[in-house]
């Protein structure tokens, strides 16, 4: 059996190395290609990475703790996450229901409306804090109003999680609308012949084909929810222990030469980041079956 | 996943977002007993220290009616009367000068436009005044305003658009050059149009500019306020800077005041005026020039914090420049002599 096997294998590795030279390319070209990714992920993602951690750590443990469990930290870290908690359930909703509606309808407008999607991406965060500012602040347009009715929205939390809500709504519908596109609309088509409701065709064949693209969206959407300075720091009147962030808190500290507690929590930060980061790949790795079932559809 | 489990988990996060929306509803309505003091850039350490021995002071004298806490927020001067023109809730401003309550007053209507005479000296229950920092062992030899317009003497202030120290720096510099050209227009400008092309940088606000000078090492000379100069030494070691008194400088008075519309809509007007009150106490005016403020009442507070002072000679706002309402849009409102002389293009 085994000698039988044997020419066979060298057989077999003989074509995977000629398509390896099909490719063109040398060696060196390859090499300098992989060194040059190397380096740049290096330079701009790994070293301030590890300078994060490593400036956390700077004045010891106890420090660290110090830092994380003062109260207007744990107030700022209690408002990021309750402002994620806020902003991504309603992008979730916002964001399929407008993949939906480009991916399987034809429509006017619709190719404007794609474009629409994008605006948050191509806007300065700072643009996206003072629309809301010119809105709903004392002098804006509904200022007189909510003050009649005692609404407070900017420098409160609705106007921190509505800059939030504006900035990080593309992730979900932007990871959706393609995946959406490529499936096209047959299975759906098929099910609703086969009389099932469109709400029942939608849970049990729309969104289990979709799921893993779903999921990508939420975890960019809930990353940079977390971590989104510019709009928010201008709604966010900067009231410590009440309006105020993780990411404006780092900025706090910092400015308060408190450079070891900014780089606890901003080390916080990052760990969160690095969880839904291991998090991603857990899932992939666990399920790679079936997202590649999904993809290959 | 099963449609029973996916119904489950959409069933779940809908809870989380309705139940985590109405909490935000919640908390940002309950009622009370907090304050909220919106202030300028270095007044951070300073408030910190007077909000605990006030609240301490208060609840003491005040057993039904206690403060949880009082709340900060610091900025740029302008900046932030800005977000307080925009709403922002502040019971009392605590700001860098008397021109951004004004703007206050006039563009919310929150405040009469006579605030300031509702408090002692001006409302101001500290005064301070503007310093050079420079690197240790002064290596420019920048003694005076006149060596600022050297060539090759960087200097480091922040934007007077938006920082309130700036523009007692700025008043400072024009006050000097008005007494070292016997008042000459032309050479005054010309002083002012040269120290502004020796900045490479304009911060909003102070302590952005105070970053910019001691941890990203930019700049020979910072023009700062006198506390946030002593803050620099004590947080950096004396060892890296020395502190250079000016012949001349001015006398700046940040005010304080309640802002009357927020302050009776939130029902707290009596804790924000004895607030108020509690800086002009002994114990207040001693824990101001504990944090290198110039107390009003110097005999409040310990000798050897008013021995660090430098004695200098100071001119006012009013004496010089006609008050606040006078010099700024003079020199800083649109098409202000600081937009006439700064050339940011070099």
């Amino acid at each position: 059996m085994s000698d039988a096997s044997l020419p066979l294998q060298a057989e077999d590795l003989e074509p995977a190395r000629a398509a390896r030279h099909v490719s063109g390319e040398s060696r060196l070209v390859q090499w300098s290609l992989v060194a040059i990714s190397l380096a740049f992920l290096c330079l701009f993602l790994f070293l301030p990475l590890i300078t994060v951690f490593v400036e956390a750590s700077a004045r010891g443990w106890q420090a660290y703790r110090e830092a994380i469990l003062e109260p207007d930290a744990l107030a700022a870290i209690r408002l990021t996450l309750l402002v994620a908690a806020i902003a991504v359930p309603i992008n979730i909703v916002i964001g399929i229901a407008a993949a939906w509606a480009i991916a399987k309808f034809e429509f006017r407008g619709k190719s404007l409306l794609t474009s629409f999607i994008d605006l948050p991406f191509s806007v300065s965060p700072v643009i996206s804090g003072l629309v809301f500012v010119l809105l709903f602040g004392a002098q804006g347009y509904f200022g007189l109003w909510l003050k009649a009715h005692d609404i407070q929205i900017v420098f409160a939390l609705p106007g921190i999680v509505l800059a939030t809500i504006f900035v990080t709504f593309p992730f979900v519908a932007r990871e959706l609308i393609p995946h959406m596109q490529s499936l096209g609309s047959a299975e759906e088509e098929t099910a609703l012949t086969l009389g099932a409701s469109p709400w029942r065709t939608f849970l049990t064949v729309t969104l289990p084909n979709v799921k893993w693209s779903l999921f990508y969206g939420v975890l960019l959407c809930n990353a940079r929810a977390m971590g989104e300075f510019g709009a928010v720091a201008v709604v966010s009147g900067k009231i410590r222990g009440l309006t105020n962030t993780m990411p404006l808190h780092v900025e706090i500290l910092y400015n308060e030469y408190m450079g070891a507690a900014a780089f606890a929590v901003a080390s916080l930060l990052a760990g969160l980041a690095l969880v839904t980061l291991a998090l991603k790949t857990l899932l992939e790795w666990h399920f790679a079956d079936a997202i590649a079932a999904s993809r290959r559809h | 996943m099963t449609r029973q489990r996916l119904r489950r988990l959409l069933q779940a996060g809908l809870t989380l977002g309705a139940f985590s929306l109405c909490f935000g509803v919640v908390t940002g309505a309950r009622a009370q007993t907090e304050l909220l003091n919106v202030s300028y850039d270095p007044t951070r350490e300073l408030y910190r220290e007077v909000n605990a021995a006030f609240i301490a002071d208060w609840n003491a004298k005040n057993p039904q009616k206690t403060i949880r806490t009082i709340r900060q927020s610091h900025g740029g001067s302008g900046a932030q009367a800005r977000t307080v023109i925009d709403g922002l809730n502040a019971d009392v401003l605590t700001l860098a000068l008397a021109g951004d309550i004004d703007a206050v007053a006039e563009r919310s209507k929150k405040l009469p436009l006579d605030w300031q005479k509702r408090l002692p000296q001006n409302s101001s229950p500290y005064t301070s005044t503007i310093v050079f920092l420079v690197r240790k062992g002064n290596p420019k030899a920048i003694k005076d305003w006149g060596d600022l317009v050297k060539p090759g003497v960087q200097i480091i202030t922040p934007n007077p658009k938006t920082s309130g120290g700036a523009r007692w720096n700025y008043l400072a510099a024009w006050a000097y050059a008005e007494k070292a050209f016997n008042k000459d227009e032309a050479k005054v400008r010309d002083y002012i149009a040269k120290l502004l092309a020796n900045v490479p940088v304009l911060d909003t606000g102070a302590r952005g500019a105070t970053t910019t000078f001691t941890q990203r090492g930019i700049g020979d000379v910072f023009l700062s306020w006198e506390n946030e100069a002593f803050l620099a030494l004590k947080e950096f070691g004396e060892e890296k800077f020395d502190i250079v008194v000016p012949s001349l400088s001015i006398l700046a008075e940040p005010p304080v005041t309640i802002v009357d519309g927020n302050v009776d809509a939130k029902v707290t007007r009596a804790e924000a005026q004895a607030y108020l009150d509690f800086l002009y106490t002994p114990k207040g005016q001693a824990i101001i020039a504990k944090h290198y403020y110039r107390p009003r009442n110097p005999e409040a507070a310990d000798a050897k914090d008013i021995a660090r002072f430098p004695k200098v000679e100071l001119i006012t706002i009013d004496a010089a420049f006609g008050g606040w309402a006078k010099a700024q849009p003079v020199h800083f409102g649109d098409g202000g002599t600081f937009d006439q002389l700064y050339k940011p293009t070099r």
